[in-house]
């Protein structure tokens, strides 16, 4: 029989191997694109339940002027620091313009007073971030839905892109300028707006003004702040990095109802 | 029914998992440890917990922070709504792979990726829910459908009476031998049925509230759980107690005969003491 020391020895040793085996293994695992690609294989399964189950039609819960949030974190970024952006904020937006264009019938240049003379829609919803947190607030904005009947989509467009005033990092091919796709089901749902106002006072800047998305039954990072030019596409492979958005570039899903 | 088989030493070799009940433990085995890990890597995004809707972030039910102390070393503190304990190595403050003490809620041999990787962790968190709930599908299928559910875990009269000696037993480390040890004892029993039906249902509920597509359908569910952040937080005290479980499961398994166990496990087959033979 082997002696206490060694026995001790010998257990540690094999523990140390399996365990750092286990580790290596995992680490390689997670870096493994084909890897990657089977587990992202679930996003595609959580979207189809999710259709099933939930429904196009489903409207986020709306909440009592009494549960809107005292402290709304701001994430990302919190001023745009381009001299356009800044220029626009000094005016007060007077100049700014909402270019919308790429598979349209009409393109359309709209300036604040426009979309707020468009059809709109007021509801109090919850904002869930990736993160974990939660928070609420009064938003009204124009209704996505009605200014793209306005411009009219033409039948190939299947996602609406939005390309924002913020650079969330430094690039030499501009990948790193915030934007974001949606499908056109999710642009037609009715709480989907271009929110102007934030609990009754104009979008802070922190916030995403002038406009910034809201698409209720997702997470935060989809629902894209500073947002300057919205494009009808066919596909978003040409996008960016192609994954669909800034955060879906570096990794986060594409479909974020989870 | 396979048929027994006599051992030297009064021993018998008895079948007493069958392959679909072996199958689904160790699925489930490495199934919830990718959760755990995943999730603890989701969690490093943001380590607070509410009670309600939202996020109150001044006033956090329990949350890990790292701070600076007065020297400039990283600590690592877990805050409660009655005061702090200083968790620095493994919570709020570790040290990485290279050896630096690093601002972090999880250590990185607690999260998966090590490194921290929020849409990593979401990707492997969703792609084992799937595996979690098919597997825990099928086990409670063929559990029904054999009826094994009903006669395996649930107590009968007789066995609750004498909960109390079968507890006395268990913490003298006293554990069945013989023909007791074909089935599950009342403690067994009593812990197989709140995971299965409480704790491991609650865990499935509760992540499918934090979902805000699953919630813009099913507004009650969250209701009832008291809110998205306290779904979140239930969530996180639903995985400690699993952790706890995990934990006891794995020394009673240490304690009663590893060897013996593990093996019932993996062939089905155990090694019971032969009670007639004995007298």
């Amino acid at each position: 029989m082997t002696s206490g020391p060694d026995r001790r020895f010998w257990l540690r040793a094999g523990l140390t191997a399996i365990l750092g085996a286990g580790v290596a293994a995992c680490d390689k695992l997670t870096q493994s694109p084909q890897v990657n690609q089977v587990l992202d294989g679930a996003q595609t399964w959580n979207r189809r339940l999710h259709g099933l189950l939930v429904g196009s039609r489903a409207l986020a819960r709306e909440y009592e002027a009494s549960a809107i949030s005292v402290d709304f974190r701001a994430n990302g970024t919190t001023s745009p620091d381009s001299d356009d952006y800044q220029k626009h904020v000094a005016s007060g937006f007077a100049d700014w313009r909402l270019q919308i264009g790429g598979l349209v019938e009409r393109p359309l240049s709209l300036s604040l007073s426009d979309l707020k003379a468009a059809p709109s829609r007021s509801q109090i919803t919850r904002h869930d971030c990736v993160e974990g947190w939660s928070a609420i607030a009064q938003w009204k904005g124009a209704r996505l839905g009605a200014i793209l009947e306005r411009a009219g989509l033409k039948p190939q467009a299947r996602y609406l892109a939005f390309f924002c005033a913020d650079t969330l990092e430094m690039t030499l091919d501009g990948t790193g300028d915030y934007y974001e796709t949606i499908g056109v089901e999710d642009a037609f749902h009715p709480q989907t707006l271009l929110a102007y106002e934030m609990n009754h006072q104009p979008l802070p800047v922190a916030h995403g003004a002038p406009i910034r998305l809201r698409l209720e039954r997702q997470l935060g990072y989809k629902m894209a702040k500073y947002v300057m030019r919205i494009e009808a596409v066919e596909s978003f492979a040409n996008l960016g990095r192609g994954k669909g958005g800034y955060w879906e570039d570096r990794g986060y899903q594409w479909y974020a109802g989870i | 029914m396979r048929a027994d088989k006599p051992l030297r030493n009064n021993r018998i070799l008895v079948h007493r998992h069958g392959v679909l009940v072996r199958a689904t433990h160790w699925v489930n085995a490495v199934t919830l440890l990718v959760l755990l890990l995943s999730g603890l890597q989701i969690l490093c995004a943001h380590p607070a917990f509410y009670w309600g809707d939202t996020s109150e972030f001044a006033h956090p039910f329990v949350s890990i922070t790292p701070v600076t102390a007065a020297n400039g070393e990283l600590r690592g503190v877990v805050n409660w709504t009655e005061g702090a304990v200083d968790t620095t190595g493994i919570l709020g403050a570790s040290r990485s792979a290279d050896g630096q003490m690093s601002a972090r809620a999880f250590p990185a041999w607690l999260t998966l990726p090590a490194e921290l990787d929020l849409g990593a962790g979401r990707r492997w968190h969703f792609f084992f829910a799937w595996i979690f709930v098919l597997n825990g599908a099928l086990y409670l299928a063929d559990g029904a459908v054999r009826r094994r559910l009903a006669s395996d875990l649930v107590p009968t009269g007789a066995e609750l009476k004498h909960i109390g000696r079968d507890l006395l037993d268990h913490l003298r480390l006293r554990f069945p031998k013989g023909e007791a040890a074909r089935r599950y004892n009342v403690l067994q029993k009593l812990a197989y049925l709140a995971v299965v039906f409480i704790v491991l249902p609650v865990m499935v509920l509760t992540g499918l509230a934090m979902s805000p597509a699953i919630d813009a359908r099913f507004h009650l569910l969250t209701q009832v759980l008291g809110g998205r952040q306290s779904a979140r937080t239930l969530h996180f005290i639903g995985v400690s107690s699993l952790a706890a479980f995990v934990m006891v499961h794995i020394a009673m398994v240490a304690l009663a005969g590893p060897f013996n166990l593990l093996r019932s496990m993996i062939t089905g087959r155990l090694v019971i003491r032969n009670d007639e033979a004995a007298q």
